[in-house]
């Protein structure tokens, strides 16, 4: 790390020029049963550009990209290849040809480490010493620091995306693929990517960048292709956009701004008294001697770089980690460190994980099973005498679908055929329906379009106001500031005071997430 | 030139997860037809006397229930554990562990002979398959080790055990030193009745119930519910509040309980007592028949049939065509590999591609 972020970007945001596209897609459309996910979309990216896919959430982006990819099959259409046609029939034919792809929904082995991860994409290669000296080298190199023997499973969302940059850029690809890349990166590690970004433009790769952050695609991309209900509606220079123009251009409509008033605060719901626990794990952070209290009434968000500390705060809050003392937690007044999730969950309590393919939903799962998944326990009646009723979790998706506008091809598809985006406000509407006390989530708009993160925010404050405790742990720092009503920061498993947000500026959070939550040197500095 | 490819899905294929089963059985009659051939007989002869001709007749009939019953039993029970990711391979050990402790009561308690006799010892043997299963399971949760390894090895290690018991301290008194104990009394055995011309004993009725219970309990139970999420996803499982270690113990004392069963029952109609040998592989085969059955309980009745009828056939080419009945095994062998090929085409399909194409693909 350590590398100085002082280089003159305003030079290399210049377009590096040539004649014919490096890729064309010409009028590909991609059909799920009577679904149109792409409808007749055509595209053209230049050598060495950044180009901006954006779009609202289930638009088609990662559809097209999957096309790209060879992931997925067009039902019509064509991609041409430095002006030849080309069919990518997988991913393994797109990878010889040059093409890379960072997934939005990572696409890793839990039980491997990184090296050998890494190994398992490249033609014919082993997770010898050797690799793993590449790996470190290219990854402090392009500031994406990383222990090639970490198990995959004992590293953050964040740490694992790094897994995937890295393992694309070792194939030296000439076009790269990201999909909402930044989403659940720190603005901190969002610059290093960007820089990292620029300088591979600089050396000629394209990029074709997906992502829901319109300041970062105003600053980084030389041009936007926007989709819209499967079809391309727009496209234009981001730099000459404003965040709003860009935002309608998807959209179609303005976006309604998060209003938060003061709340009338209850009593403290969740309680941490010194929670203190040891990780099991390998790689895993060990929370330190943590305090916090959330009242009825009000939002208080974590911040932190990925990797602090936030899983296993998760983990111990949500009881799928036991605890050593029940008085460590305390929710609504009874402690709860030695409960498991279900018998948390009756004391009002409610959560939603980061990752939500694997963890916070069974992919191949129906939604409506999927209600079933947290819900069966909570004393609503939706397991009763050991039978469940999908009926009733059915009225609960059609109730989220409706409340936060999760967009879908049929009326109960299975959790991965939704858009990451829709996947996300599932997730979140499926707790915050059940009006819980206490609520604790986790990156709770990580890849939403600006739209539904905004009604995502807007239904969070409203749930706290309405009485309850609200625990939010992210990264992005604008989400929090527009949020919480007070703020604390984890760093290495110790977590800072929680301060009124009003005292607080984003540049005082970002140097506690640097460190400075736990040595009051660095805060001085 | 032109290859053939295979393409990945972007969703299962519905209709060819009806079909593959299908699909494999019909490549494993054309598989036998070869084997005919090979061996200087019509293959169509042959596929007749193998496949058809056992159950033309009612006695055929009969013989084909009586043996897919212990198979769809213990395959009910695998397939709950293969679902929730619980690799259990030995419910043949289990089998004969089970119809071990279950046969405690007539031999060493020759003289307790009333009704309650005959379900004591279908329960003690569910106690017993279970109790045996569970010891892979333990060391799995506990230890880390590999189940696949463990319970087959104690598949060995029961068989030994079984051999040494009636050939050691059970042996019967007036078995002329055979390797057999005292045959069982009235009420330990299962009397067949006449069903419209099928002798049938209890054991038929069981296992249909069975099937109608798991599948009650896969389609709308929090149970079944449990067991599909653990099996997908086990961190989504624990989410939701399920415990793996639980469910390990669950799925492997249940097929180890049904094993049992099975293998008491089938003691206590075909045999009578115990001897050496017991089963004739039935705990092995019910894996095939879980597999080839979809997981489903539907399914492992159906595949349960077909699969017995493999063992009437063998015994037919042996009598009709003069082979080795070793075919049976084969062919059980062989359906099983085609169910898993052709498993293949429910994620991924098919494509012919010609040299052209593929070029430009790698240019
Ligand atoms: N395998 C599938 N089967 C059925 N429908 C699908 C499948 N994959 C995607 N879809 C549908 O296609 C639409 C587009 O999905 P896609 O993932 O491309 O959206 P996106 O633009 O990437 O959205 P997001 O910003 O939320 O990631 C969605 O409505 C989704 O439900
Ligand atoms: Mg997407």
């Amino acid at each position: 790390m350590g590398e100085g972020t002082g280089d003159s970007t305003g030079e290399m945001l210049r377009r590096v020029g040539g004649d014919t596209p490096l890729l064309e897609v010409r009028h590909v459309t991609k059909r799920f049963g009577s679904f149109t996910a792409n409808d007749s979309v055509s595209l053209k990216i230049m050598p060495g550009e950044i180009h901006a896919l954006l779009g609202e959430n289930g638009a088609g982006k990662s559809t097209l990209v999957k096309i790209i990819y060879g992931s997925l099959q067009p039902n019509s259409g064509g991609i041409f290849w430095k002006g030849r046609p080309v069919t990518v029939g997988s991913p393994a034919e797109a990878r010889a040809l040059g093409v890379g792809m960072v997934f939005q929904h990572f696409s890793l082995f839990e039980a491997m480490t990184v090296a050998e991860n890494i190994a398992l994409a490249l033609p014919n290669c082993r997770a010898t010493g050797e690799l793993s000296d590449t790996i470190a080298r290219v990854s402090a190199n392009y500031g994406l620091p990383l222990d090639p023997n970490a198990h995959i499973a004992d590293l953050s969302v964040g740490e694992r995306q790094r897994v995937e940059i890295v393992r694309c850029l070792l194939q030296n690809p000439e076009l790269i693929i990201m999909d909402e890349p930044t989403s659940v990166l720190t603005p901190q590690e969002a610059d290093q990517l960007f820089v990292t970004l620029r300088r591979l433009a600089a050396e000629g790769c394209a990029i074709l960048y997906i992502s829901h952050r319109l300041e970062e695609v105003r600053a980084l991309c030389h041009h936007a292709t926007i989709m819209r209900r499967a079809k391309v509606v727009a496209e234009t220079d981001p730099a000459r956009e404003t965040v709003n123009t860009l935002a309608q251009l998807m959209v179609g409509n303005e976006i309604t701004r998060v209003v938060r008033e003061r709340g009338k605060l209850g009593p403290e719901a969740i309680l941490l008294k010194g929670l203190t626990q040891v990780s099991q794990e390998a790689f895993g952070v060990s929370l330190k001697d943590i305090d916090l209290s959330v009242r009825a009434g009000e939002i208080v968000a974590i911040a932190g770089i990925a990797g602090n500390g936030q899983k296993e705060l998760f983990d111990a809050l949500s009881g799928e980690e036991p605890l050593e003392k029940e008085d460590m937690v305390i929710f609504a007044g009874e402690a709860a460190g030695l409960m498991d999730i279900n018998e948390r969950r009756l004391l009002g309590a409610a959560f939603v994980p980061e990752e939500r393919l694997g963890h916070g939903a069974v992919p191949a799962l129906k939604l409506s099973e999927n209600v079933v998944l947290t819900r069966h326990g909570t004393g609503e009646g939706i397991a009763r005498r050991g039978f469940t009723r999908f009926g009733k979790a059915g009225r609960i998706v059609e109730t989220v679908t409706s409340l936060f506008d999760v967009r879908k091809g049929v009326l109960d598809p299975e959790a991965r055929s939704l858009s990451g985006g829709n996947l996300q406000k599932f997730v979140v509407g499926r707790e915050v329906e059940r009006t819980p006390k206490i609520l604790i989530v986790a990156q709770p708009t990580w890849g939403v379009d600006a739209g539904a993160a905004a009604v995502i925010r807007q239904s969070l404050i409203d749930l706290s106001r309405k009485g309850a405790a609200i625990l939010v742990i992210s990264q992005d720092l604008d989400e929090i500031f527009e949020i919480a009503d007070r703020i604390a920061v984890i760093s290495r498993g110790h977590l800072s005071k929680a301060e009124d947000a009003d005292t607080l500026t984003p540049e005082k959070v970002g140097l506690l997430m640097a460190g400075g939550a736990e040595k009051k040197g660095a805060a001085a500095a | 030139m032109m290859r053939l490819e295979l393409v990945k899905r972007s969703e299962k294929s519905r209709l060819m997860s009806v079909l593959s089963p299908v699909v494999a059985v019909a490549l494993t009659v054309v598989f036998a037809g070869i084997v005919f051939a090979a061996q200087g007989h019509n293959p169509l002869t042959g596929i007749w006397y193998f496949f058809l001709e056992p159950i033309t007749s009612l006695w055929g009939v009969e013989q084909l229930i009586t043996k897919a019953t212990p198979l769809v039993i213990i395959a009910l029970g695998l397939s709950v554990c293969y679902l929730s990711n619980n690799w259990n391979i030995g419910a043949e050990g289990q089998l004969t562990i089970g119809a071990i402790v279950g046969s405690i009561l007539p031999i060493l308690f020759p003289d307790f002979v009333n009704p309650v006799v005959l379900p004591l010892m279908l329960l003690m043997a569910m106690a017993g398959g279970a109790l045996f299963a569970l010891i892979p399971a333990k060391l799995k949760t506990v230890f880390g080790t590999n189940e696949i390894l463990t319970s087959l090895m104690l598949v060995y290690c029961s068989n030994l055990f079984l051999d040494w018991m009636v050939r050691g301290p059970w042996r019967s008194p007036q078995g002329y030193n055979f390797p057999i104990t005292v045959d069982f009394h009235e009420w330990a055995v299962l009397n067949a009745v006449d069903v419209g011309g099928i002798y049938l004993n209890l054991s038929a009725p069981i296992a249909l119930l069975l099937v109608v219970i798991l599948a009650v309990v896969m389609r709308s139970t929090l149970k079944g519910f449990e067991i599909r999420v653990l099996g997908q996803s086990p961190r989504a499982g624990a989410f939701a509040g399920f415990s793996n270690r639980r469910m390990t113990a669950f799925a492997f004392a249940l097929s180890g309980a049904l094993a049992g069963l099975a293998g008491m029952m089938v003691v206590m109609s075909e045999i009578g007592k115990l001897q050496p040998v017991i089963s004739p592989g039935y705990g092995f085969t019910a894996i095939i028949v879980a597999f080839l059955g979809r997981l489903n309980p539907v399914g492992i009745l159906i595949a349960g049939l077909v699969i017995a009828s493999s063992y009437l056939g063998g015994e037919a080419i042996q009598t009709s065509l003069q082979m080795s009945s070793k075919l049976a095994t084969v062919i059980q062998g062989v359906l099983l590999f085609f169910v898993l090929a052709a498993d293949t085409l429910i994620l991924y399909k098919v494509r012919l591609v010609t040299g052209r194409e593929g070029e430009g693909a790698h240019a």
